[in-house]
């Protein structure tokens, strides 16, 4: 029997949703006064004010209304993030909506899903003249949206509850890096800021260098951080990293894709001093291995249709490709109809395998994850060694991460459902592109770029594309970044309060 | 004949005297690759000095393209397209290419003049007074909403208080 929801429950939801809901309208003052003090854009700035007013508006309504102080459930903390991010999908819309650069609410609201997942799937019109503060906001977004929407109200306004670990467990996340989540919060969100101050630095040198003026040299270093580290792939200009010409540029970008791709836990064990973990751990060997043998068959691919007249230019160009797709930042040195009309089929499979695998867990990307993929190996040949060993042999099958793990049962069956969950959303978010007619293997790049969030486009993603493809990757997005379970709990509470008794 | 020899060379070795948009180009790299082609559009964002040569990106309005030109050629261009200016209009005749070796692959055109066709000038942005006026509105709101609850809470503290 469905049990309805109970007052209590929604109460606990909406407080919590208003809380996060605050915070995210306090974060819009940040382009605001930089809108208004420092780009000198007083349009854009009062774009973001009023925006800002309206969440913090809606918030304060939502927390006085359903004020409680009572613990969060697993079904309540899984709501609450599955419901924050379309509220904050739908309020952040509303300043780019107000920019004149997008040609439709939903396309707003899909740049700003694609922002929040560290997608980086674009619908931006004429990006080239968007302002500073809208741009900014653009980049923020995965800034925001990689650590954690849910969690910027873990570590700023929750004291510390069994129910804030399953509002992070919500986010895709359920690694504790440190012994309260709190704490764990707020040293993703550390970690995070420090690097965005040195990365910021060191883009914006490379980007004098090549040329840019001082000025746009940072803000470009800043933007391209964020959405770099954040595995986001979103640029201040239309042609993305193709904008800057320069391998330099290029070699920076990779090195933050790669560090943004890593897990938190790993970023802590080396803050700590333990390099060692590097070498050791399960799912830096497992990304080392799939990547050079996605990047050999994107090679061969590439090679076969001589594409690129000499191994250097293939290098450049596969390899900068690979690693944004792999890592699931999105980054483009190509044109979206180049992977069409010169990879070909092979480079292609290379690509969208790589795309589907994605980067590690517990950090800013996308897709199955460094870690379930080597699971799925050790359950292989713990299976094999079954087989071969006699039947009653004890068969252990251990692995390290962090520490060393003795794999079980139970473990190998959640990263199978997961697995399978994320290859069941590539494939009929490919249906749909076919349904309306766009070809198979463009529709699973597509499909699999925006499930795993990571941002690469063949030419599909454009504003004139169909209304529900819109709507089908927004919710490929938002389901592919929480790892699906907040977004079930969502729709089983909506049929239990329909159903339920 | 003379002249059907000289139409035949003009279209394999100076491809296209008309501007051909930057979709075409992308679209059809492979057969433009190589030739001289005629681009137009406005000048976005920096002009990158690189030594004695820049990169300048170009957008026709569709997608923008590098292009690869000599210092010297670009004194004229004075503005660049962003959210306060719109950039001149200019007209590049270069060769396009592909995948540019000595540019590690890029599609771009290397630039052997540029013709400036129209000037840009400063974006005006009126101030929107209506946005003004929603957001003096909603502060009221913001500040009622807040008086009352906090007269709330303290009408409830009191009374706790008394009994």
């Amino acid at each position: 029997m469905i049990l309805k929801p109970q007052l209590n429950d929604i109460k606990n939801i909406a407080y919590y949703v208003g809380k996060v809901t605050i915070g995210l309208g306090f974060t819009m003052f940040v382009p605001f006064i930089m809108g208004l003090v420092f780009f000198k854009e007083v349009n854009p700035a009062l774009d973001f004010l009023l925006s800002a007013e309206i969440a913090v508006f809606c918030g304060l309504l939502l927390t006085w209304v359903c004020a409680t102080d009572k613990e969060l459930n697993w079904m309540q903390g899984m709501v609450i993030v599955s419901l924050s991010w379309l509220v904050a999908m739908v309020l952040s819309a509303i300043p780019l909506t107000l920019s004149g650069h997008y040609k439709s609410f939903l396309d707003a609201c899909f740049e700003t899903m694609s922002g929040f997942t560290t997608t980086g799937l674009t619908l931006v019109q004429d990006l080239d003249h968007l302002s500073y503060s809208h741009n900014l906001w653009r980049h923020l977004g995965p800034f925001i949206g990689g650590q954690g929407i849910a969690i910027i109200a873990l570590a700023l306004f929750m004291k510390g509850s069994a129910g804030s670990f399953k509002v992070y467990v919500g986010e895709g996340r359920d690694e504790k890096i440190l012994p309260n989540v709190i704490h764990t919060a707020r040293f993703i969100w550390l970690i995070s800021i420090v690097y965005l101050v040195i990365g910021t630095i060191a883009l914006g040198i490379v980007g004098m260098r090549i040329g840019l003026k001082p000025q746009n040299a940072f803000f470009h270093g800043a933007c391209i951080f964020m959405a770099g580290y954040d595995t986001a792939g979103f640029a201040p200009q239309s042609q993305n990293i193709l904008y800057y010409h320069s391998a330099i540029f290029e070699i920076v970008t990779i090195i933050i894709m790669i560090v943004g791709s890593l897990n938190f836990n790993l970023h802590y064990q080396l803050w700590k001093g333990n390099r060692k973990e590097l070498v050791k751990n399960i799912e830096t060997r497992t990304l080392l291995l799939s990547a050079m043998l996605t990047f050999f068959i994107v090679a061969v691919g590439l090679n076969k249709l001589g594409v690129y007249s000499n191994i250097f230019t293939l290098f450049r160009k596969g390899f900068f490709q690979l690693v944004s797709g792999h890592t699931t930042t999105g980054y483009m040195t190509i044109y979206a109809q180049q992977f069409i009309k010169e990879w070909g089929d092979l480079a292609l499979v290379g690509m969208i395998i790589a795309m589907a695998l994605g980067g590690c867990a517990c950090s800013t990307a996308g897709g199955i994850k460094m870690l379930r993929v080597g699971i799925i190996f050790e359950a292989l040949q713990q299976d094999i060694k079954k087989i071969a060993l006699p039947e009653n042999a004890i068969v252990t099958q251990k692995f390290h991460h962090i520490k060393t793990v003795f794999l079980e049962d139970a473990q190998a069956r959640a990263v199978l459902l997961i697995t399978m969950s994320y290859i069941t959303i590539y494939v009929l978010g490919a249906l749909i592109g076919v349904w309306y007619g766009y070809p198979f293997l463009n529709s699973l790049f597509e499909s699999t770029s925006a499930a795993a969030n990571v941002g690469l486009s063949c030419g599909i993603t454009d504003a004139s594309m169909p209304a529900i493809l819109k709507v089908t990757y927004i919710i490929q997005m938002w389901a592919g970044r929480l790892e699906f379970m907040s977004v079930f709990a969502l729709f089983g509470f909506l049929i239990a309060a329909i159903k339920g008794k | 004949m003379f002249m059907a020899c000289s139409l035949w060379l003009l279209a394999f070795g100076y491809s296209f005297a008309q501007p051909i948009s930057s979709i075409e180009l992308i679209n059809n790299a492979k057969f433009y690759d190589g030739k001289i082609v005629v681009y137009t559009g406005e000048v976005i964002g920096d002009m990158m000095a690189r030594g004695e040569y820049a990169w300048i990106n170009v957008n026709d309005g569709n997608n923008a393209i590098g292009i690869w030109i000599k210092r010297e050629l670009i004194g004229d261009i004075l503005y660049t397209g962003n959210y306060q200016q719109k950039g001149d209009l200019v007209e590049i005749k270069g060769k396009f290419n592909r995948a540019c070796v000595e540019h590690g692959g890029d599609l771009e055109i290397h630039a052997e003049s540029i013709t400036k066709i129209g000037s840009g000038s400063t974006i005006l942005h009126q101030v929107n007074q209506k946005e003004i006026n929603l957001i003096l509105g909603l502060t009221g709101i913001i500040v009622a909403v807040l008086l009352l609850r906090n007269a709330k809470l303290h009408f409830y503290k009191s009374k706790g208080n008394k009994t």
